[in-house]
């Protein structure tokens, strides 16, 4: 009961904290909105590499941090063979990539180390995530490229009627966030659906228990790190189409750790809406918290933005150690 | 043959628990004392003393610090750069403010209010462990990150937010050439590596060591899991703190708000992994090896006639590192430091057979 209180007093500061620029009067409805909707395109961004940790964390129990360098990886590939053909053929040459990337990653460091402690697992993708970025950066280079979706950049008004000035909003983003919404019913259905996704969800749930009805556990991993690799993949896209490509995707991917304390190692749904939650409210934190924080302390600028994701995952583990949708373990610490 | 215990009998209680048991553990390591104070300052040049002594020096008293946390209490942290950017900052602010201070108590001021730091960021540890717990060492590490760039005060109102430091002065003792500054550090690390060696053999570090090991049957046992972890999170970040003072001081000079980034923390926890976790004598060995490894690296090509771009060598270098890590993780998880054990068992049967 205790926990439930906490949760609930948790989540009435952080809604407070949301609508208080609007009841407070430091912003218009208008704008307000802006900011709202702005964060949740860049939660949206947060979840899809989110998406990628929590399909992996599911299958084989490996924290994988080279999430990040993966988007950067599979952004660089498409951008460079974009020059030399259509977009559509560079992102399906792209998809084979990371199909073999996943197939040498699953031979050459995960069945050498299987069983070995979660920590273990991790530095090998610490170590796999230098690997990336190295390799990504000698094969395609080092510049900012960019990748040109098709779609006009140009902001649009929308709602002039309902509030005063209307509503900017970028087309692109809200191409960004059909693409993501498809990809999660897509996946959704995969897992729901197929004969394989039957056997990732049973690997999931007990791996011992699906090897012993034969389920080939080395040919999953493959699959789940292919998957992982084809979400990294249209992560990469719209981010890169948004941002150009460069080094500091795989900076900015770290972000996506936060979103998956907040939601849960092993929780899709939990991703997905950590990630919004994220997004919202470090876009929030920054617009209204971050000038009354400057002036109150003398800072040389804002920047919450960089911290307030992982500040916020740290207060949110304090009330809810499993995430929001994570699974319960039962054991004193 | 040389390297047995044969003969050698304990008889008081003194001699069965001092620090090296082995006679020809106490001869190697006063050799290797002698060798670093009175011959290294002779022979080595400028240039090896400013790029891989003094680096690997103080990257292993940070490497030990994080060690004690990792390797010996089983808490996870990727965020220790945070810390040694507290123990500079807190040295910056110390001489900036407190002039008249001697920096021998500067040093070990910095590293207590980094010590204070690491234990606010411990606290999430005793609801969470493993990968939660490393996720949430991040928000250490940016928020860290965020404070030193943004207010003003602890880089004194700054322009660019870069600070530089004065020569060092201890007792008139001038720390200003490569060799005082070797000196200098290997004096320091010496005094800290044997307190560490020390403290992990008392009952702290067994307290440490059991809550790693099985935190359920440590607290059953009547070892308190709050006193265990915090106490690891203080003396760790007291002893990386103090490394991020001497790299800003010693080795750095001058440094920008991103000096102390989370490329640092990574590194940290390579030299650890590389090393060897729970184990002293890795944490230099792995710092050596990452202090090293770019360096040979960078100069390889031009040996073998190949000439590249730096950023070519750069981004190969990164490839490398990435790859050794995994082979290393592959072929010995336990670090170098096992192999030197490896090694000292088989010196114990050479050249015999049995």
């Amino acid at each position: 009961m205790k926990k439930n209180r906490n949760l609930m007093i948790l989540f009435a500061v952080l809604l407070a904290g949301l609508i208080a620029p609007l009841v407070t009067g430091a912003s218009g409805a208008g704008f307000w909105v802006e900011v709202l909707l702005g964060g949740l395109m860049a939660g949206v961004l947060y979840s899809l590499v989110a998406l990628g940790f929590v399909l992996i964390f599911k299958a084989s129990g490996v924290f994988n941090f080279a999430q990040g360098a993966m988007v950067l990886f599979a952004a660089l590939s498409v951008a460079r063979m974009a020059e030399k053909m259509p977009l559509w053929a560079a992102m399906l040459m792209a998809v084979a990539i990371m199909v073999v990337l996943a197939f040498v990653i699953e031979r050459l460091v995960l069945r050498p180390l299987v069983n070995q402690d979660p920590v273990v697992l991790l530095m090998a993708t610490l170590g796999v995530t230098y690997f990336i970025d190295g390799f990504g950066q000698t094969v395609w280079g080092s510049d900012i490229y960019e990748i040109d979706l098709g779609i006009a950049r140009e902001p649009v008004m929308i709602l002039q009627s309902v509030f005063d000035g209307g509503i900017l909003i970028n087309k692109d983003d809200v191409a960004a966030t059909a693409a993501a919404a498809l990809l999660v019913i897509l996946l959704a259905l995969f897992f729901q659906k197929t004969k394989t996704g039957r056997a990732l969800r049973a690997v999931a749930d007990d791996h011992l228990a699906a090897q012993s009805i034969g389920i080939p556990l080395n040919r999953i991993w493959v699959i789940v790190w292919s998957l992982a690799g084809v979400v990294a993949l249209v992560a990469g896209v719209v981010w890169g189409a948004k941002l150009g490509v460069q080094f500091s995707i795989s900076q900015v991917a770290l972000k996506a750790l936060p979103v998956v304390i907040l939601g849960g190692f092993t929780s899709i749904p939990g991703a997905i809406i950590g990630g919004l939650i994220i997004g919202v409210g470090e876009k929030m934190a920054e617009v209204f918290l971050a000038p009354i924080a400057v002036k109150a302390f003398d800072l040389a600028g804002g920047g919450i933005e960089n911290w307030f994701a992982y500040v916020l995952a740290l207060l949110f583990l304090l009330v809810l150690p499993e995430g929001l949708f994570g699974e319960k373990h039962i054991d004193r610490v | 043959m040389l390297y047995r215990e044969n003969g050698q009998f304990k008889t008081s209680y003194r001699a069965d628990q001092q620090m090296l048991p082995i006679l020809q553990d106490r001869i190697f390591m006063g050799l290797l004392l002698v060798f670093v104070f009175v011959v290294a300052p002779f022979v080595f040049s400028n240039y090896f003393f400013l790029s891989i002594l003094i680096p690997f020096l103080i990257l292993a008293l940070a490497a030990l610090g994080l060690n004690l946390l990792v390797g010996y209490c089983g808490q996870i942290s990727i965020g220790h750069a945070a810390f040694m950017s507290v123990g500079a900052y807190a040295a910056y602010n110390l001489v900036l403010r407190v002039p008249q201070l001697n920096f021998l108590v500067v040093l070990v001021l910095a590293g207590l209010i980094a010590a204070l730091v690491g234990l606010l960021f411990g606290i999430p540890s005793l609801r969470i462990r493993g990968l939660y717990l490393a996720v949430a060492t991040l928000a250490a590490q940016f928020f860290m990150d965020w404070v030193f760039a943004r207010v003003k005060w602890f880089t004194n109102y700054a322009p660019s937010g870069s600070v530089s430091t004065a020569t060092i002065d201890i007792f008139g003792f001038q720390i200003n050439s490569p060799v005082r500054k070797y000196l200098f550090l290997a004096a320091v690390v010496t005094v800290f590596a044997i307190l560490a060696k020390n403290l992990v053999r008392s009952h702290l570090g067994r307290a440490w060591m059991a809550m790693r090991d099985m935190d359920v049957a440590a607290e059953v046992i009547g070892i308190r899991p709050v006193y265990a972890k915090l106490t690891a999170f203080a003396v760790s970040s007291f002893y990386v703190g103090v490394a991020g003072a001497l790299w800003g001081f010693v080795h750095l000079g001058s440094w920008e708000p991103l000096a102390f980034s989370i490329t640092l923390s990574l590194n940290l926890l390579f030299m650890i992994i590389i090393g060897g976790m729970g184990s002293i004598l890795g944490s230099f060995f792995g710092a050596f090896f990452i202090v090293a490894l770019p360096i040979l690296l960078n100069r390889a090509p031009d040996w073998l006639g190949i000439h590249l771009s730096t950023a070519m060598v750069s981004h190969l270098e990164s490839m490398i590192f990435g790859a050794l890590i995994i082979f290393f993780l592959i072929v010995e998880p336990q670090g170098l430091a096992r192999l030197w054990s490896i090694g000292k068992e088989k010196l114990r049967l050479w050249p015999f057979p049995h």
